[in-house]
């Protein structure tokens, strides 16, 4: 007891400053995880958490049963794979050909430019893109009308709409991951570039034999970390762009727990989607953490 | 250069159309420069009441959210920052913040708990949920971890404890730190829509994303009065919905060079760090 007191006399302040931030994460963050039970009952609002009756896990037979859910899943999984290796690949690429540059002001005024969108909200974004794609009034299908092409319904097609998402996703999103890969490539012993032209190596030999090895670790680490994002397709992107016409080959989980929860008020439902997808996020995510610690030695505190 | 080009060209061309007519911008004869150039699109976005009170709605919740997630995010790395020897419950209390960003209980428990605290429709429910930004707070306890321990410890000589500690010699010595997480929080805080719509059940009380997400490009016409109709049909017209936009970007263009200026040297430090 002597201890535990002479050891609060001591550390009060800390306890202290953290009550703060502690109070506000257990209220919005481990309250609503309590909330999951929720999955478990057919919840009624004004009966609360407390009134309402137990069901076991009727609400998951429901999700097996439904019929959308499968392909809603697909759809997640999908796109977000499809993200993930474009994420992957574009920067890559764009940081080894910037990277030949030699023209220190090009660089910058690129970079500079391209990561504009990665600032701007998916609202003024799809603003932008339901104009640009229109097929009636759009400036990309007057290109193409040019060209003999018939104007697409590219927000409007199930077949399109799943690229336009990862195109317009990597959009926003490759100018960041430039500067991650840039940044590993000038960390690159430059006598390793001298000694691979001494033996006779071209440019394009040196790209794969020097850089790439070379950015190996960091884009390992990049990878590990996004196999986390396997569930999350994007749902700011996807609902301010699609469309009861395209839910065939857009709606993802976070859209379809969404209108689920939202809009059709079936909570405990909704609940029961969404808990899941936290259950297998959380797998991915602590998977991929101690991934990209043993391998990179990557630690996030 | 095309890459950065073709990435900017959408930009571009909306922009143009924001300052082109309105017959010009139907017509599609606008390309990368405005035709027929007005701002008459500009006029009517300003003369709009209901887009100037989500402006308004917008920039109260990036201060107000602003201003406390800095003050938490502060107080909360300080004492995560300390060796498990100087503060037992460190890990605990750790592990208590970072499992928040592993696991969540999801949309529909999150609105609810909301809800029942009463905060529907107030600027709290905008604020509150997200005040603590946990991966700053990782990003700035793993700043103050490198700092020299021997700056604390001679404060502790000289009498001080930890709260004049952290303000005398941790707040300024991180102030390129907090520059760079503050003007995070103001974009994100400026950006986000979500929750505006989620919370928000009285459109006056839209932030001007959430407002330009339901009125504008959803065009959903079931949250507005139907005395309002004639003039959202007037908004969503294509100039002005591209000057809308524009307008709702402007803020992000200003502080942009700063924040690109910060954010290179984020990246580069984070990855280096590791």
């Amino acid at each position: 007891m002597h201890v535990l007191a002479r050891l609060w006399k001591r550390e009060w302040p800390l306890h202290l400053m953290l009550l703060p931030g502690i109070a506000l994460v257990l209220i919005f963050s481990y309250v609503p995880m309590a909330g999951i039970v929720m999955a478990f009952q057919k919840y009624i609002p004004n009966k609360g958490l407390f009134g309402s009756p137990f069901i076991g896990l009727k609400n998951f037979r429901l999700l097996i049963d439904y019929p959308d859910v499968g392909r809603v899943f697909v759809n997640t999984v999908y796109i977000a794979a499809m993200k993930i290796a474009a994420g992957l690949i574009v920067p890559i690429t764009i940081a080894i050909l910037l990277n030949e540059l030699r023209r220190e002001w090009i660089k910058r005024t690129f970079q500079t430019l391209v990561y504009l969108p990665h600032f701007m909200s998916w609202v003024l974004l799809s603003g932008i893109l339901v104009d640009v794609l229109s097929p009636s009034s759009g400036v990309l299908n007057q290109l193409l009308g040019y060209f003999g092409i018939k104007p697409i319904f590219f927000l409007g097609s199930n077949d399109w709409f799943p690229y336009v998402m990862v195109i317009s996703d990597v959009w926003k999103e490759f100018g960041f991951g430039t500067i991650v890969y840039l940044a590993a490539l000038t960390a690159i012993d430059p006598s390793l570039y001298e000694a691979a032209a001494i033996d006779g190596a071209g440019r394009i030999k040196q790209t794969f034999h020097v850089t790439l090895p070379g950015m190996m670790p960091i884009i390992v680490l990049m990878f590990t970390l996004n196999i986390g994002n396997v569930l999350n397709a994007g749902f700011e992107q996807i609902f301010n762009l699609y469309s009861p016409p395209v839910y065939q080959s857009a709606d993802i989980i976070d859209t379809f727990v969404y209108r689920m929860g939202v809009q059709q008020a079936q909570f405990g439902f909704a609940t029961a989607v969404g808990l899941l997808k936290s259950i297998v996020s959380f797998i991915f995510i602590s998977m991929s953490y101690i991934l990209a610690y043993r391998i990179a030695n990557y630690r996030i505190f | 250069m095309l890459i950065s080009f073709l990435c900017l060209m959408p930009i571009i061309h909306i922009l143009a159309i924001s300052f082109s007519s309105g017959a010009a911008a139907a017509a599609g004869k606008v390309a990368l420069w405005p035709v027929d150039f007005t701002t008459a699109a500009y006029d009517n976005v300003f003369g709009k009441p209901e887009y100037l009170r989500a402006f308004s709605v917008s920039v109260k919740r990036v201060i107000l959210g602003t201003v406390i997630s800095m003050f938490l995010m502060i107080l909360t790395a300080y004492p995560l920052s300390k060796e498990p020897r100087q503060f037992r419950l460190r890990t605990f209390y750790s592990w208590l913040f970072v499992f928040t960003i592993l696991f969540s209980g999801g949309l529909i428990p999150s609105y609810l708990t909301v809800k029942s605290l009463g905060l529907i429709d107030t600027l709290w429910a905008l604020v509150l949920p997200t005040a603590i930004p946990v991966f700053n707070v990782i990003l700035l306890l793993n700043f103050y971890r490198n700092l020299p321990k021997e700056l604390e410890e001679s404060a502790r000589i000289d009498g001080a404890g930890h709260f004049l500690t952290l303000w005398k010699i941790y707040v300024p010595l991180s102030l390129p730190a907090l520059a760079t997480t503050g003007l995070f929080t103001m974009v994100g805080h400026w950006n986000s829509w979500f929750d505006g719509m989620l919370y928000m059940n009285h459109t006056e009380n839209y932030p001007l994303q959430t407002f330009l997400q339901t009125v504008i490009i959803k065009m959903d016409f079931r949250f507005i009065k139907a005395e309002n109709v004639e003039l959202m049909l007037k908004l969503s017209d294509r100039t002005s919905r591209a000057a809308q936009i524009f307008v709702a970007a402007f803020p992000i263009l200003i502080v942009y060079p700063f924040l690109q200026r910060f954010f290179i040297k984020g990246i580069v430090m984070g990855s280096v760090k590791g």
